[in-house]
């Protein structure tokens, strides 16, 4: 009985571990969601900040990179794109690589 | 097979169709319920349109907000320098219908956490699932017994919360004579939006400057120092406002003497022709008077995770009324990103999912140092597992090398997209 029940913890374990792992599917949405008060939610802008909705995963991590070096000069860019992490840009340009433009972009 | 291994194989099973259920993929799905969301500016907005639009429609989405429209802060330091008008900061809820929200102007008056109900002033209960307060702030009026009646409050105004009182401020400096004093006073941090009132003195200097040259604008700081983006103000007060703006730090204000538009602090009292009082604040009173903790007695704690209350199941609190992680900004750039992550943890917590244990929030706050030149200051804020509570990132953000029309130009863009994204 008590070998049954550490075993069924221990397959707990592995499920949760299994489900850390495929972690939250919707982190990169949420991630995204952060640039949207600049960039428009989804990533279409209203106006006056470059959109990002249907921007391919290379070029937008190409650009982070250069903001990042200072390769690309910034008003802002460079300081908030120090604050996420590798995986989580990962995410965010995955997000907004598959969304579509409304309208063009601006 | 002896029965035990039989019973754990099942058990197995069981488990792996949990998982499936509930478990990696598809999180959030099938969330329902109704989810009331008390105010609609900058937190309460954006929660209303992400929760309605994340969560596809499935959770009911009631909007209440005691204003006809949103009448935005950012941007009315412009309104009052007669740069913008108020209907260039003010925008209807209308948009919010195509994701099926359901606005009601009205006053809540009431929090019954335990029925899960909230009180209308024009009458009736709304009943909720999960309730998400984002009321702003409220004045502490008590620690200035000059300014207790209603006739004191319509003379000496704060302009803090945007709307007939910018028009009102801006008409009184019309009216102020050259020569005049533009006498403003700053509370002791935390308030609502840490650059903004050093905003306000470029602003009316800048009005001044061209109208009213002979004046002067006299900033008494309850702070030990300028409490943001200090070595940029400075440089623009000494570059753009040489001998017009005068700052005095640790200037507590006492009391007001309402009828002779004098500011009383500790030690002097200081005569003004404008005088514009922004008073110590606390959480709006729907969050304050509704039993949720509070720190301070003024801003409501909460889980970071959630955005919920540490004391009080179902009521998400965000924005202004909440007491801040370091280094956190009272902004409504901020309000949006709590609204955000509240949305994504009602919508998990809906549909019996946990929350995620990752969320970030970034703040990006512009300043007009005059019509057209903006400076930032911007921060990035992850969730740290340690201290329960997110953490700025060293070493990012940080603030504007000098002020600029490029910024100005991003700073008219932010305000634009903010709105869109929380009302369109
Ligand atoms: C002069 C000035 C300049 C600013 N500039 C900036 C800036 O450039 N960038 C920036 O990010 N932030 C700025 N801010 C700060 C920003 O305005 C606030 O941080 C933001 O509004 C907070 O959002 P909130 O949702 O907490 O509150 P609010 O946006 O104030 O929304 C609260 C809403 O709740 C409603 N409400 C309250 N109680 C009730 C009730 N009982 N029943 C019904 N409705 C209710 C109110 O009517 C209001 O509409 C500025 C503020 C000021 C004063």
């Amino acid at each position: 009985m008590k070998k049954k029940l550490a075993g069924t913890a221990l397959l707990w374990l592995g499920l949760s571990m299994a489900c850390a792992q495929a972690a939250d599917p919707n982190l990169g949405r949420n991630l995204a969601a952060t640039c949207a008060n600049c960039h428009g939610t989804d990533g279409n802008s209203a106006g006056g900040i470059p959109g990002l909705a249907g921007m391919s995963k290379a070029k937008m991590l190409g650009l982070i990179n250069e903001f990042r070096s200072g390769a690309k000069p910034a008003t802002i860019m460079h300081q908030l794109s120090k604050g996420y992490t590798d995986s989580q840009l990962d995410l965010i340009a995955d997000y907004f690589a598959s969304r579509t433009p409304v309208g063009g972009a601006k | 097979m002896s029965a035990a291994r039989r019973g754990f194989i099942k058990g197995t099973l069981g488990l792996s169709a949990m998982a499936a259920l509930y478990g990696c993929a598809g999180a959030g799905k099938g969330a329902k319920g109704h989810v009331v969301v008390v105010g609609g500016g900058y937190g309460g907005a954006t929660a209303a349109k992400y929760i309605s639009m994340w969560s596809e429609g499935g959770i009911r989405v009631t909007l209440v907000e005691r204003n006809a429209a949103f009448v935005s802060c950012p941007i009315s330091n412009l309104v009052i320098a007669g740069e913008k008008q108020l209907s260039d900061i003010t925008i209807g809820y209308e948009g919010l219908a195509k994701y099926g929200i359901t606005v009601v102007q009205d006053e809540v008056t009431a929090v019954d956490a335990e029925k899960r109900m909230i009180r209308l002033a024009r009458g009736g209960d709304l009943a909720y699932d999960r309730l998400v307060l984002s009321p702003g702030v409220d004045f502490m009026y008590e620690s200035l017994p000059g300014m207790a009646s209603a006739a004191a409050k319509e003379s000496i105004l704060h302009a803090w919360k945007a709307g007939p009182q910018t028009v009102a401020l801006r008409k009184q400096l019309e009216a102020m004579p050259d020569g005049g004093v533009f006498a403003m006073t700053i509370p002791k941090a935390p308030y609502r939006c840490p650059p903004g009132p050093y905003e306000r003195a470029c602003m009316v200097a800048h009005y001044l400057k061209q109208a009213k040259p002979k004046s002067k604008v006299l900033v008494l700081d309850a702070n030990e120092d300028i409490v943001s983006k200090k070595g940029l103000f400075t440089k623009a007060w000494a570059d753009n406002y040489k001998g017009m703006i005068e700052y005095r730090p640790q200037s507590e204000l006492r009391d007001v003497d309402v009828g002779n538009r004098t500011a009383i602090l500790e030690f002097e009292q200081v005569k003004a022709s404008v005088l514009n009082v922004v008073p110590p604040q606390r959480a709006g009173d729907i969050a304050a008077k509704s039993g949720l903790k509070l720190i301070n007695n003024r801003w409501v704690d909460v889980n970071w995770l959630t955005m919920e209350s540490t004391s009080t199941p179902n009521i998400h609190v965000l924005g202004d009324a909440i007491f801040p992680a370091p280094t956190m900004p009272k902004s409504g750039h901020m309000a949006n990103q709590h609204a955000k992550v509240a949305a994504a943890a009602i919508i998990n917590l809906m549909s019996g999912q946990p929350p995620s244990d990752a969320p970030l929030v970034m703040n990006t706050c512009y300043s007009f140092v005059d019509a057209t030149n903006v400076v930032h200051v911007a921060s990035v804020h992850p969730y740290d597992a340690a201290t329960k509570q997110p953490q700025p990132v060293k070493g990012a953000g940080g603030l504007s090398a000098a002020p600029t029309e490029m910024e100005g130009k991003y700073a008219l863009a932010w305000a634009r997209n903010i709105w869109a994204d929380m009302l369109t």
